[in-house]
Formats: C-alpha cells, sequence, structure tokens
C-alpha cells in the first residue's frame, strides 16, 4: 500500500475519519467494561453524570482540566516546533517547588505583589530546567525524548529529598510534606463559594497569550517554520537553534504554571503525589486538540471530564478507573491516524 | 576503600548481571527497531505488560518458559499496533510510541485490577531458580557471577550472539540494517521496506516484553505497579550508548547494571548512610544523560531512523 495526498479534500472527507476514531474508541472501551462484568451504556453514563452531571461535577472538571491546560500547552508550543518535551511532570514539580519555597514565609509580601512574583520564579525554573535538555539537544545533538523522560525520574527523587529534608514540615507528623504556603500565597476563588480558583483563569489567559503568540508574532511563525521543515526553516535564515531554545524557554514555563497553580490554587502544600501524571496527559490533551492553544483548553476539558468522570463512575460499577487512560491512550492513537486519513488517501499497489 | 573490596566480591558481579539482564533483552529489541529504521517508544510500557502477562501465566498455572512466551507474544502485539501505525501508515514514531506506552501501561493495570480486585499485597509466583553449569560455576569470581544465574539470564546472553550473527551475518539481518540506512536500495532489489520494518517492530517488541518478564519471573518474583521504573527508557540510552551494536549494547548493559549494584551497596557503607538516598536512585538515569552526552559525538546513527518510507515517493 502507498499514501497519497488528497488534493481538495471534502467536508466529509475531513470529518468521517476522526467521527470513526471516537466511535472505535467508545466501542472498545465499551468492550472492555463488558470484561469487567458491566453494562457499557450504564458505564459511559456514569461518567458523563460524574464529569458534567452536577454544579460540583463540572467544578471537579474544571479543576481537573486547570493544570491539564498549562501542561497541555507546554506540549502544543513544543510539538509544534517538533521540539518533544516530555518532560512536563518534572517542570510541574519545579513550579510547585517554587511555591512553597517562596510562599511559605520567606516572602510576607501582600498577594498582589506576591502572587505575581511567584508565578515569574516558577515559570523561571521550569524554562531553566527544560533549558538543560534543550542545550544538550542544539550543542551535543542529543535527542531530548530521552532525556526529558529522564529527567523526570531524577527530579522527581531530587522533590524526594527535599521532602524528606530542608523543606519537610516540622509540624507534619513526620509525613514528606511541606509546610503549608502563607494565606497571601493563596490563589483566590474565581466566585466565592464555588471551589474554583484563579489559576482555572490563569490558564485561559495563557492559552489565549499563546495562541496570539503563535498567530502574530515572528517567534510562532519561525517555531511552526522550524516544526514543519528545519531544513528549509534554515534557508531562509531562521536561527534555528536559538528558536528551539526560546521553544523550550515557553514550553517548561507553562508547565511550571501547572505546578504553582495547584500548590496556590488548590492543595496548598507541596507532596510527592501533587500530580498524577498530569504531565504526560497534557501530551494527550496537545494531540487531541491538534496541537492548537485554544483548541487545548476543549481537550483539556475533555480529558479532565472522563478522567473526573471515571473515578465516580468506577466506585458505583466496580470497573477499574484504568478504563479512562486506555480510553485516552486508545483515542490518541485512532486520533493520530484519523488526522493522517483526512490529508491521505490509502492506494494499493 | 570499601568501593574496592565490593569490586571484588563475587555476590556484586551476579547481583550486576541480574540486574543486567532485563535491560540486555529491552535494549536488544529497541536496538533491532532502530536498526530497521524504527524508534520504539512503546518500549516502557510493552515492558509492563511483558512482566504482568509472564506473571499472570504462571500465576494462572503455566510453565514458567511458557510464561515467557506468552510476555513475548503479548509484547509482539503491542509491537504489531505500533508497526501498523508507524511503518505504512508513517504517523510520528514519538507520538505512537508514547501512545502505545500509556495503552500498555493502562491495559495492563485495567487487567490487574480485573484478575485481583482485593489484593493488597500481590502473590508470589514459583520463579526461575538459578542454576549452577557444571565446572563452570567452580572458578573463583567469575563463576557464582556468570555460571551460577538463572536459565533467563543465559538467555540474554544467548540472544546477544543470536541476534549479533543474524545482523552481521545473515541476509536478512543485511535487509534490516539496510532498512534503516537506505530504505530505497531495499525498494529497488524487490524486497519490501514496509515489512522489514514491521517484522522488525514485532520481533523486537518481543524482545522488550521478555525484558519485563525478566523482572517479574527471575526478579521481584511478583508484579507491582511502577515496577518498570523508566528502565525503558534507560534501554533507549543504552542503545545509543552501544552504538547500535548488540555487543556493545551488552558491554552497555552490564557496565551500567555494575553501577546501579554498586550504588545500592554505598547506600549501605559508612560513607552512604550520610547521604540522602535519592542521590544514589538518581545515578542511573544521570548516568544514562552522561553516556548520551558522551556518545553523542560518535553515534552512528542509522540514517533512515525516524524517516517513514513512501514508496513511490521522492
Amino acid at each position: 500500500m502507498r499514501l497519497e495526498p488528497i488534493k481538495n479534500p471534502s467536508l466529509a472527507h475531513c470529518l468521517l475519519p476522526p467521527a470513526i476514531a471516537l466511535g472505535t474508541t467508545v466501542v472498545f472501551a465499551s468492550l472492555l467494561a463488558m470484561v469487567a462484568g458491566a453494562n457499557p451504556f450504564s458505564v459511559f453514563g456514569l461518567i458523563l453524570s460524574g464529569a458534567f452531571g452536577s454544579k460540583f461535577a463540572i467544578l471537579e472538571t474544571l479543576n481537573r482540566a486547570t493544570p491539564l491546560i498549562f501542561t497541555g500547552l507546554a506540549a502544543a508550543v513544543a510539538f509544534r516546533a517538533k521540539f518533544w518535551n516530555i518532560g512536563a511532570e518534572a517542570q510541574l514539580y519545579s513550579g510547585a517547588l517554587l511555591t512553597v519555597l517562596l510562599g511559605t514565609g520567606l516572602l510576607q509580601w501582600p498577594s498582589i505583589a506576591l502572587l505575581p512574583t511567584i508565578a515569574l520564579f516558577s515559570i523561571l525554573a521550569g524554562a531553566i530546567l527544560l533549558l538543560v535538555p534543550a542545550l544538550l539537544k542544539t550543542r551535543f545533538g542529543v535527542d531530548e525524548v530521552v532525556t526529558t523522560l529522564l529527567f523526570n525520574f531524577i527530579f522527581l527523587l531530587f522533590i524526594s529529598m527535599l521532602l524528606e529534608g530542608p523543606i519537610k514540615d516540622p509540624m507534619g507528623m513526620g509525613w514528606p510534606k511541606s509546610a503549608r504556603v502563607i494565606p497571601e500565597a493563596r490563589l483566590p476563588r474565581l466566585v466565592e463559594g464555588l471551589r474554583l480558583h484563579w489559576g482555572f483563569a490563569l490558564a485561559i489567559f495563557s492559552a489565549i497569550c499563546i495562541w496570539i503568540i503563535q498567530t502574530r508574532s515572528t517567534l510562532g511563525y519561525e517555531m511552526r517554520a522550524v516544526g514543519l521543515n528545519k531544513q528549509a526553516a534554515a534557508f531562509a535564515g531562521i536561527p534555528i537553534n536559538t528558536v528551539l531554545v526560546k521553544t523550550a524557554l515557553l514550553s517548561g514555563g507553562l508547565a511550571a504554571l501547572a505546578g504553582f497553580s495547584e500548590v496556590a490554587g488548590l492543595k496548598g502544600n507541596l507532596t510527592l503525589d501533587l500530580s498524577p501524571g498530569f504531565g504526560y496527559t497534557g501530551i494527550i490533551v496537545a494531540m487531541l486538540a491538534l496541537l492548537h492553544p485554544l483548541g487545548v483548553i476543549v481537550a483539556a476539558m475533555f480529558v479532565a471530564g472522563i478522567f473526573v468522570g471515571a473515578d465516580s463512575m468506577s466506585r458505583a460499577a466496580d470497573v477499574p478507573t484504568y478504563l479512562a487512560d486506555i480510553m485516552l491512550a486508545t483515542a490518541l492513537l485512532l486520533m493520530v491516524l484519523a488526522i493522517m486519513l483526512t490529508r491521505f488517501r490509502v492506494v494499493r499497489d | 576503600m570499601e568501593i574496592i573490596e565490593i569490586l571484588f566480591t563475587a555476590s556484586f558481579w551476579a547481583a550486576a548481571i541480574r540486574i543486567a539482564s532485563p535491560l540486555i533483552f529491552a535494549t536488544l529489541g529497541e536496538l533491532i527497531c532502530e536498526r530497521a529504521g524504527v524508534l520504539n517508544l512503546g518500549i516502557e510500557g510493552i515492558m509492563v505488560a511483558g512482566a504482568f502477562a509472564g506473571w499472570m501465566a504462571v500465576y494462572s498455572g503455566t510453565g514458567l518458559w511458557m510464561g515467557v512466551c506468552v510476555a513475548m507474544l503479548v509484547g509482539m502485539l503491542f509491537g504489531t499496533l505500533h508497526s501498523i501505525l508507524t511503518v505504512p501508515f508513517g504517523l510520528s514514531q514519538h507520538v505512537v510510541g508514547l501512545g502505545v506506552t500509556l495503552l500498555a501501561t493502562s491495559s495492563t493495570y485495567y487487567a490487574y485490577r480485573l484478575a485481583l480486585p482485593e489484593v493488597t499485597s500481590p502473590p508470589k509466583i514459583e520463579a526461575f531458580q538459578p542454576f549452577n553449569i557444571p565446572i563452570l560455576s567452580d572458578i573463583p569470581l567469575i563463576g557464582p557471577a556468570l555460571f551460577a544465574q538463572t536459565p533467563f539470564t543465559y538467555l540474554a546472553f544467548t540472544l546477544v550472539v543470536v541476534v549479533a550473527v543474524v545482523l552481521y551475518r545473515t541476509p536478512l539481518g543485511l535487509a534490516v540494517r539496510a532498512a534503516g540506512e537506505n530504505p530505497a536500495a531495499i525498494a529497488a532489489q524487490g524486497l519490501s521496506v514496509t515489512k522489514i520494518r514491521m517484522g522488525a517492530v514485532i520481533v523486537g517488541s518481543g524482545f522488550m516484553a521478555m525484558g519485563g518478564a525478566f523482572l517479574t519471573m527471575s526478579a521481584f518474583n511478583s508484579f507491582f505497579f511502577e515496577m518498570v521504573n523508566g528502565r525503558g527508557w534507560i534501554c533507549i540510552a543504552l542503545v545509543v550508548f552501544g552504538s547500535w551494536r548488540p555487543g556493545k549494547a551488552l558491554l552497555g548493559a552490564v557496565l551500567f547494571a555494575a553501577f546501579d549494584a554498586l550504588q545500592i551497596r554505598m547506600q549501605q557503607t559508612s560513607f552512604g548512610s550520610h547521604v540522602p538516598y535519592q542521590i544514589f536512585l538518581m545515578m542511573p538515569y544521570v548516568l544514562s544523560i552522561v553516556a548520551l552526552v558522551v556518545m553523542s559525538r560518535r553515534a552512528e546513527v542509522p540514517a533512515a531512523l525516524m524517516v517513514p518510507f513512501n514508496k513511490g515517493e521522492r
């Protein structure tokens, strides 16, 4: 078989493959639910109602979507330039670390000064953390996939070390957790009485900023050019390595904001289970959003909904919650295939 | 000097060889994929799936070698998925690889929860036992280190020789290497690049799953979450370190494992007790990155690695 580009794809040709991909994902998940001895219709009903069925559920989903928007943006920005940052997990923890370092009493400032300062330092921490793999790539040609992945393990051990040493909460009954941040370092709630904090607004704002950068700035143009064709970009005089480093700084900073938002907005302190793999899930979010910054917002809510819904479904229907991860991984693989099939036709030899 | 003493004990080298064994399987698997031109980032998840499949098979009553076969088949299944998406469809090997890792890991955890819903500590199995090779195992130092291992470890070393011979001494090996260097030449010979690459990814994934199975069937004798713990990613670094050659990759795996065994023993020395244990646990990952940087200058990367081949396209 061969692949042939489709000259002028019709609307049906653009919509059908993604629709089939989503349908196949649902059928596959239904089969797995049946293997677990559950009725697939009630499983999907429970997931939907658990994710969007009540005010509480929706707020929970939006809360879960917040870090995913940040990590999804981090992946989307980097992948657009074909810089494979798989280290968002570590960068997230670097942001969280800076938040507890500065927010637990070191700086006794009012919120209006303290929160932006912490956010800025978090961004710096994430950017610097990703700078190392970026420079290893541009200077030595070391593949960033492996280095960023390995950095996740190294940095989590580093956090674990700090949590059992210098930043351990003396009042923590011996648990490896940090002290709580002071009230001035907490992100206030968006609406009084509703469990949703300003981190969500910051995430939406970041997505819009990235969208503007990508469509309206020279850097955005250069990042796309480097991602599409390195040789052509170099020929056009774009400094590839500089663009890659800038991309890395941006991507790392975005991922770190997820950590800042989780600690300052939701958890209040740093523990080793701050992130249940938000960094890795961000990759799925970015791919489902087709790397579009505004699409990341929608994709993050969809993915967060599946996770939140699966949690409550798992309690009610006794189907392991890992069904959510399987669905997302399947959706990711099938969507990548479907998007390709909207532009290419399979031809038999 | 405590370190010197450690380096001259047979138990240290026996541990190093034991730690190296799963890495050898998975590194060989990744090496085959990359030699044919496909980066397989599914390795981490495929190892998880292999670890579970082999252990579960033995737990449900099959023989040990049958368990290894089951693990291998499960690995080949995920390899088939990976190869269909990356080879004929030419999709991004990064995205598909990560997707396969996520899918393999989550479906393994799902299966584990379904198979053993109530357990808090996973059951142990009757795993592979060390087998002393007569005469050879009596050699001081080398004997207990190399020739008193489990048959699964002997298989790892045998496989290195087999893969090396096939890659460098057979037409099949030539075709695999050419598929990763110059696929157009393969197509000009009338051979199918698609079939060769898919075959390499499927077989390679089978080896990765065997590496995972080693953990449950010859090391920990039980399955628990996060047990693969980045070993797959380390194996990708080992392939680069070994310049895509089986012999050098074996050397890299053993060196790496020796270092790993050393850091475990260092933790128990008087010096080690003053250092946070996390520093020691970081060492394998740091070492992998250092190895990548050091080798990057003279790495002979397969020329067509990560380049999809679409027949008739220039």
